[in-house]
C-alpha cells in the first residue's frame, strides 16, 4: 500500500473526484434553484451564476405565494410542523417502551423474550403496506384515521425496532457486576436501572433517538396512506405541493431544502453512531 | 442475578417480583407487536376473499382464487418480473460501487473521512425527496441533467417519463441514495479487518489482485452478505421513490409490489388482489430476512466482541 505509482495515485483522485461530483451535486444544484427566480430557472442552457433572491423561501415562510393570477395560499409550514411534531413525539414513545425493554432483553432471559425481540425486529422488513391497507380500513372504525396518534402509534414500526436493538446493544455493553455491587448496596433494581444503566447507555439511548428521528422524519408512505393534507409531513406534502403550485420551481426547490436540512444536520451530528444505527447494532463504526 | 437476594432499604410500596419484572418491562413492547400482528392477518384474511371497496356487498370467501388468478394474469408477471429486476440491479450495482467506494476511502486520513461523512447526505436524505430532486432535474423543459444529456447528443432524453429509460432513471435515484449505505458498511467492516495478513503479503510481495480476492474478500465476506441482504429486502419493498417518481408509470413500466397493490388498493379499490400482491412480497422478504437474520446475528455478537 505504500509504494503507490504517480498513475494509481491519480486514478485515484480522478475516481473519488467523481463520486463526491455524482452524490453531491443533486443537493448542491436543488440549493442554487431555491435562491433562483422562475425566470433563471427555466433559462437555457442552465446559470450557474445569477442574482441570488430569498422570494422562494419568504413565499414559504409567510404562507402566501404572489402570481401574476392572483395570491396562492401555501401550507408548507404546517407540513413542516407535522413533521417536526410527528418525528419528536414518535421517538418519545419509542423511547418510553423500547428502552424499558431493552434492559429486560439485554438483563434478563426470560421465556419468549426473542421472539418478542425477533418479531419487532422482523417489523423492520415487513412490506409496511401489508399492515397499512387493512390499517386504513380499521382506523376509519376506531376514529383514528387522519390523527396524530394513529400515526404516532404507526410510527412505531420505524423508531421501535431501530430503538430496542441498538440500545439493547448497549446495555449488554455495561458489565452486569456493576449492576450487582449496586444491588447488593442495597438499592432496588429501579434505582439501579436509574442510576447506573440509563446513564452509562445515555450516549447510545441518545444516538439511537436521533437515528430513530432522521428514519421518523424521511418516512413516506405511512403518511401517503394514512393522514390526509392537514396532517402530511414534509415527504408527502412536498409531493403534493410539485402538482398543486405547478411551476413555481423555486419554490419547490426551497421547500426541498427546508424538509432535508434538519435530517443531514442530525445525521452530520450523529454520524459518529451512523454505521452502528444503520446496521441496527451489527457494525460497530 | 439470582444471587442477588439480599436486599434492605427496599423503597415501600414499588415491589414487583423479579421473575415477573423483564415482563413488565417489555409488556408495552409486546403491546404493540400485538397491534401490528392483527391488521397482518387482517391482510390474510382479505387476500383469500372477493373484496373491492367499491362493491361491499359482493364480499365473500373465494379462497384461493386470488392467488390462482395471478397464474394467468400477465400484469402479476410484469409485476414480478419488475420487482426482481429493479431489486436485483439496484443492489448489484450498489454493492460494486459501495465496495469500489470503501476501499478508495479505506486508509484514515482526514480528507478520506471527510468525504465519507459528505457521502452519507444522499442517505440522509428522504427517498420521496430524493426523487423530486431528480425530477426537477430531469424536467425536460429546464432539468440541468436533460441539458447535460443534450449536449453529449442525447436530444429528447425523457428519463422517467419514457418507457424504455423509465427503469434507468429509478435505479439512478436509488443508486443514488443508497450505494452510500453499503459504502459505510463496508468502510468500518475494512477499518476493522486485522492488519497482520496484509502486512504479510505485502513482505511476500504477492500480487495486489490476489490480496483482493484471497483475504480481503473473503474477509469482508460477513460484512457484504449482511448489506447486501439488507438492502436487497428494502429495495424489493421499494416504494418511495418509484412512487414519487412515476407513480408505478409510465403505463405499468414500474408497477413493482408495493406501488401495484398501493394502486390496486386505492384506484381499482381491489382490496382482495391487493392484500394476495403483499402476502406474496412478504413471503419473499420473509425467506430473504431469515437468511439475513443469521448473518446479521453472527455480525452482531462479533461486534459485541470486539467492544
Amino acid at each position: 500500500m505504500e509504494h503507490t505509482s504517480l498513475l494509481e495515485r491519480i486514478l485515484r483522485g480522478v475516481a473519488l473526484t467523481l463520486v463526491v461530483i455524482f452524490f453531491m451535486f443533486p443537493i448542491v444544484w436543488i440549493f442554487m434553484m431555491s435562491f433562483q427566480t422562475n425566470e433563471t430557472i427555466l433559462r437555457i442552457p442552465p446559470q450557474l451564476v445569477f442574482e441570488p433572491t430569498l422570494a422562494n423561501y419568504t413565499a414559504l415562510i409567510t404562507g402566501k405565494l404572489t402570481t401574476m393570477s392572483g395570491t396562492l395560499d401555501i401550507a408548507f409550514m404546517r407540513n413542516l410542523w407535522n413533521s417536526v411534531f410527528l418525528s419528536t413525539t414518535s421517538v418519545a414513545v419509542a423511547l418510553l417502551l423500547g428502552v424499558p425493554a431493552a434492559y429486560a432483553f439485554a438483563r434478563h432471559k426470560f421465556r419468549g423474550s426473542e421472539d418478542i425481540a425477533f418479531t419487532l425486529l422482523s417489523f423492520r422488513f415487513a412490506p409496511a403496506l401489508l399492515v397499512l391497507l387493512p390499517l386504513t380500513l380499521y382506523f376509519q372504525k376506531l376514529g383514528l384515521a387522519n390523527t396524530y396518534i394513529g400515526l404516532i402509534w404507526v410510527y412505531q414500526l420505524i423508531c421501535l425496532p431501530l430503538i430496542l436493538w441498538i440500545v439493547r446493544g448497549y446495555f449488554e455493553d455495561i458489565p452486569a457486576d456493576i449492576e450487582y455491587a449496586y444491588r447488593i448496596a442495597g438499592h432496588s433494581w429501579f434505582a439501579t436501572f436509574r442510576k447506573i444503566a440509563l446513564p452509562l447507555a445515555g450516549p447510545g439511548i441518545a444516538a439511537a433517538g436521533l437515528l430513530a428521528f432522521i428514519f421518523a422524519w424521511n418516512n413516506f408512505v405511512f403518511a401517503l396512506v394514512l393522514a390526509s393534507a392537514d396532517k402530511q409531513p414534509v415527504t408527502v406534502g412536498a409531493l403534493a405541493f410539485i402538482t398543486s403550485s405547478g411551476i413555481q420551481y423555486g419554490q419547490i426547490s426551497a421547500a426541498i431544502v427546508l424538509s432535508i436540512t434538519p435530517t443531514l444536520a442530525l445525521a452530520l451530528y450523529a454520524q459518529r453512531y451512523l454505521v452502528e444505527g444503520l446496521s441496527l447494532g451489527a457494525v460497530k463504526g | 442475578m439470582t444471587a442477588v437476594t439480599v436486599q434492605r432499604n427496599r423503597p415501600s410500596g414499588f415491589r414487583i417480583s423479579k421473575r415477573v419484572l423483564p415482563y413488565v418491562l417489555s409488556l408495552p413492547a409486546l403491546l404493540v407487536c400485538i397491534g401490528i400482528l392483527i391488521p397482518f392477518f387482517t391482510s390474510v384474511v382479505y387476500s383469500f376473499q372477493r373484496y373491492r371497496l367499491s362493491q361491499p356487498w359482493a364480499r365473500q370467501f373465494n379462497w384461493g382464487e386470488n392467488y390462482l388468478n395471478f397464474f394467468t394474469d400477465p400484469k402479476f408477471w410484469n409485476t414480478l418480473e419488475i420487482s426482481l429486476l429493479y431489486a436485483g440491479i439496484t443492489v448489484l450495482l450498489e454493492l460494486l460501487l459501495g465496495l469500489g467506494i470503501a476501499m478508495l476511502l479505506q486508509k484514515r486520513t482526514t480528507l478520506n473521512n471527510f468525504i465519507s461523512i459528505m457521502l452519507l447526505m444522499p442517505l440522509m436524505t428522504a427517498p420521496a425527496l430524493a426523487a423530486l430532486m431528480w425530477k426537477l432535474m430531469t424536467n425536460p423543459g429546464f432539468g440541468v441533467l436533460s441539458y447535460l444529456a443534450s449536449l453529449i447528443g442525447l436530444q429528447d432524453f425523457r428519463w422517467a417519463s419514457s418507457p424504455s429509460t423509465a427503469l434507468f432513471t429509478v435505479v439512478l435515484v436509488d443508486i443514488w441514495v443508497y450505494t452510500p449505505f453499503i459504502m459505510i458498511l463496508l468502510l468500518a467492516g475494512l477499518r476493522s479487518l486485522p492488519t497482520q495478513p496484509f502486512e504479510a503479503a505485502a513482505l511476500d510481495g504477492v500480487p495486489r489482485s490476489f490480496v483482493f480476492f484471497r483475504i480481503t474478500l473473503p474477509m469482508l465476506t460477513p460484512y457484504i452478505l449482511t448489506a447486501t441482504l439488507f438492502r436487497l429486502l428494502d429495495s424489493i419493498q421499494q416504494f418511495d421513490i418509484i412512487y414519487a417518481m412515476t407513480q408505478g408509470g409510465p403505463g405499468d413500466t414500474l408497477t413493482v409490489f408495493q406501488v401495484e397493490a398501493y394502486l390496486n388498493f386505492f384506484q381499482s379499490t381491489n382490496v382482495g388482489r391487493s392484500a394476495a400482491l403483499m402476502i406474496i412480497l412478504w413471503a419473499i422478504t420473509y425467506f430473504l430476512s431469515n437468511i439475513f437474520i443469521k448473518n446479521w446475528l453472527r455480525l452482531r455478537e462479533r461486534a459485541r466482541g470486539l467492544a
